[in-house]
């Protein structure tokens, strides 16, 4: 059932890959239908048409549950085949290694004791688990006993009445969320429950929340698979791009639930800004540094009582509001002894004052260009914010369309698509523009601003026809020219993010900060890396 | 299933008196325990008597008790409030330890405190750098707070 509902919206959402598809409707109205029932081949068409190759385009695949447990299940078998151990002790033994088969192997083969032992197996080997009566029995910890009283034990041989054992595995699982290492109950019995003994011993649910938890541990140990953050997706997407390469590639991956975003660092697509850069940038909005910053270049402190002074006009003889103090804004000193020769005032700013006021100035100059930029990034935000709203609205519009214009569903997708162009690109406007803040001048920033201005204007315009009233939306004439916008929108965008992350790979911007986490960093172009 | 579990233990206790430490019930709640631990010969502690309580949470033993001093202990691993830095009490808990187990654990701690793991960097230090000063107060607060 979900999965369904998840294809049709990844469906929808590829638009902006592929802005050609929706310029003849009529035609592809009849086909669109389709994807209901077969998402496949639709949205590998997309896939391989997109794949024109642009250069933030990286490969990425996306598992459901299903394909999660299939890839695990394979190399269990793998390994149980090569080396003759039950499926059990391959899955412990395979999580020990991460999921390194041949690492796994190697070992193995070199000193199978050693590793038994460190993942937590026993050297022997009994047949099935089973429950037990046993005459004579006393668990050691409810100190039950009785004639008909069933326990278990697994290979080490502490053996605990089925209760105990069920009790301990619930408190495991539920409490702790432990599933790939919850050990035998004993004091310092290092022995690994299998997940046979455990699905012996509990209830379903609980089994289904163990497997769970497994799965949960086979996708953090992989370094190319990583969960999609999207709320109650379970799929997990796998990407090669590595940690130290994040300073070349932004590399956005979606989700068939139609969510995307960067797998370097989960956050929401933030094309064509670079993981690090979005860090600082959002760690810049989110203190209080600017405000300093406004304080600094604005105010003075009052001499006296230090109470902080906003100049809004008038001369430089101050009086504080608070204390009475009388000093001059100029040289901060008392304004009676100025008197009538505040002549000395100007000599002293001249040996001192001048860097003061360069340092005020300097600092209003920076204050000024974040806030130019934060801006327009925020205004982009809150766009944004607006468009998931209006793509609620532009359901009930459809609907509405339909019944005054006589339009079928197939005919209004356009506002769909038009919906869906709005709020991507209006998500890459807005971390273009915290890209911009970092970046140094040069030629390659005018290309980027004369390529972030088109967009902006399409955007803008695209916006401006997509809110008018439902009675304008139904003539044909606006209906082709949000079509042709809608397009033209997701090629300025493609356009853009591909320059950008061609740029990024070769090395060629030069940022005003020093990128992180990564060698040699990025200033000096690419002769320094590798 | 505590509550048999509980008893069983409070029995086995009585039946050891040679035991260096002591543990039951206070009033009529099986669940809330008191208990002393001698001061180990080999140790600063040595001669004094330090109780501690001891609360069962309800589904013990698949969750260790919740274990602290009452008297003040001069220790890295112990701190002011008589709270306890000890991994059996934690993440290394197993259902088939017992009090009795326990108490003879932090008596061991007594003797040998884990330094490199403290919940009182300050002590450990001293414990690192001036063990002299450390036997002397330690011996000091015993006298004090455990006679």
């Amino acid at each position: 059932m979900d999965s369904e509902d998840d294809f049709m919206s990844a469906v929808s959402s590829e638009d902006d890959i592929l802005p050609d598809d929706s310029d003849n409707d009529d035609m592809s109205g009849a086909e669109d239908f389709d994807f209901d029932d077969e998402p496949d081949p639709d949205l590998g068409m997309e896939k391989s048409i997109s794949h024109k190759r642009v250069a933030y385009d990286i490969s990425f695949k996306v598992y459901q549950p299903g394909d999660i447990q299939k890839q695990q299940d394979d190399l269990i078998n793998e390994v149980n085949m090569i080396l003759d151990i039950s499926k059990e002790e391959a899955a412990i033994l395979l999580r020990y290694f991460r999921w390194n088969k041949e690492r796994l192997i190697e070992d193995y083969m070199d000193r199978s004791r050693q590793v038994l032992e460190a993942a937590g197996l026993a050297q022997t080997t009994v047949g099935p688990p089973k429950l037990e009566v046993i005459p004579g029995f006393v668990c050691d910890i409810c100190c039950e006993e009785g004639d008909g009283l069933q326990s278990f034990s697994i290979k080490c041989g502490h053996r605990y009445c089925v209760d105990c054992y069920r009790h301990y595995l619930s408190q495991k699982i539920k409490e702790e969320g432990e599933a790939a290492r919850i050990q035998c109950p004993s004091d310092g019995c290092n022995l690994i429950i299998d997940a046979r003994s455990l699905d012996l011993l509990v209830t379903p649910t609980l089994r289904d929340r163990y497997h769970q938890l497994l799965n949960r541990t086979y996708v953090e140990d992989k370094e190319t698979l990583k969960w999609c953050p999207a709320p109650d997706c379970q799929n997990a997407i796998e990407c090669g791009v590595k940690k130290k390469d994040l300073d070349k590639v932004v590399p956005t991956v979606s989700c068939l639930c139609s969510h995307r975003f960067c797998f370097g660092c989960i956050l929401n697509d933030h094309q064509p800004a670079p993981c690090d850069l979005v860090k600082r940038w959002l760690k810049k909005c989110a203190d209080d540094s600017e405000t300093a910053n406004w304080i600094s270049a604005n105010t003075k402190e009052c001499p006296k009582c230090n109470s902080t002074i906003e100049k809004n006009g008038g001369c430089n003889h101050m009086t504080c509001r608070k204390c009475k103090h009388e000093f001059c804004w100029m040289c901060m000193g008392l304004w009676s002894e100025h008197g009538t020769s505040w002549y000395s005032c100007n000599r002293f700013e001249e040996r001192s004052g001048t860097e003061a006021r360069d340092a005020q100035a300097k600092s209003r100059v920076s204050l000024e260009r974040y806030l130019h930029y934060y801006n327009r990034y925020a205004n982009h935000d809150q766009s944004a914010r607006l468009d998931r709203d209006i793509y609620h609205k532009t359901e009930r519009k459809m609907v509405q369309l339909q019944k005054e214009s006589g339009m079928s569903w197939i005919e209004v997708q356009y506002l769909n698509s038009a919906s869906q162009a709005l709020q991507t690109c209006r998500q890459t406007l807005m971390w273009t523009y915290a890209f911009a803040f970092y970046l140094a001048r040069n030629n390659q920033t005018e290309i980027f601003e004369d390529n972030q201005k088109d967009l902006e204007m399409a955007v803008e315009a695209l916006s401006e026809m997509f809110e008018k009233p439902v009675t304008d939306l139904a003539d044909p004439q606006l209906k082709v020219e949000i079509m042709d916008k809608t397009t033209y929108c997701n090629k300025r965008r493609i356009i853009l993010l591909d320059d950008t992350a061609q740029n990024l790979a070769d090395g060629r911007w030069t940022f005003n900060v020093e990128l992180s986490g990564v060698l040699g960093g990025n200033n000096g172009g690419p002769s320094n890396k590798r | 299933m505590a509550l048999k579990r509980i008893t069983n233990e409070l029995a086995d206790l009585g039946r050891d008196p040679t035991f260096s430490c002591t543990a039951g019930p206070v009033g009529d709640n099986m669940f809330q325990w008191q208990a002393t631990i001698m001061g180990p010969s080999d140790s600063p502690y040595s001669d004094g008597v330090f109780f501690l309580n001891i609360a069962f949470p309800n589904d013990y033993p698949f969750k260790p008790p919740r274990i602290s001093f009452s008297t003040p202990v001069f220790h890295p691993n112990i701190n002011a409030d008589g709270g306890i830095c000890l991994d059996i009490l934690r993440e290394s808990w197993s259902p088939v330890l017992t009090v009795s187990k326990l108490l003879l654990s932090i008596s061991s701690m007594l003797t040998d405190p884990n330094p490199d793991d403290p919940l009182m960097p300050d002590i450990a230090y001293m414990y690192h750098t001036d063990r002299a000063k450390y036997d002397a107060i330690a011996r000091e607060w015993t006298r004090k707070y455990a006679n």
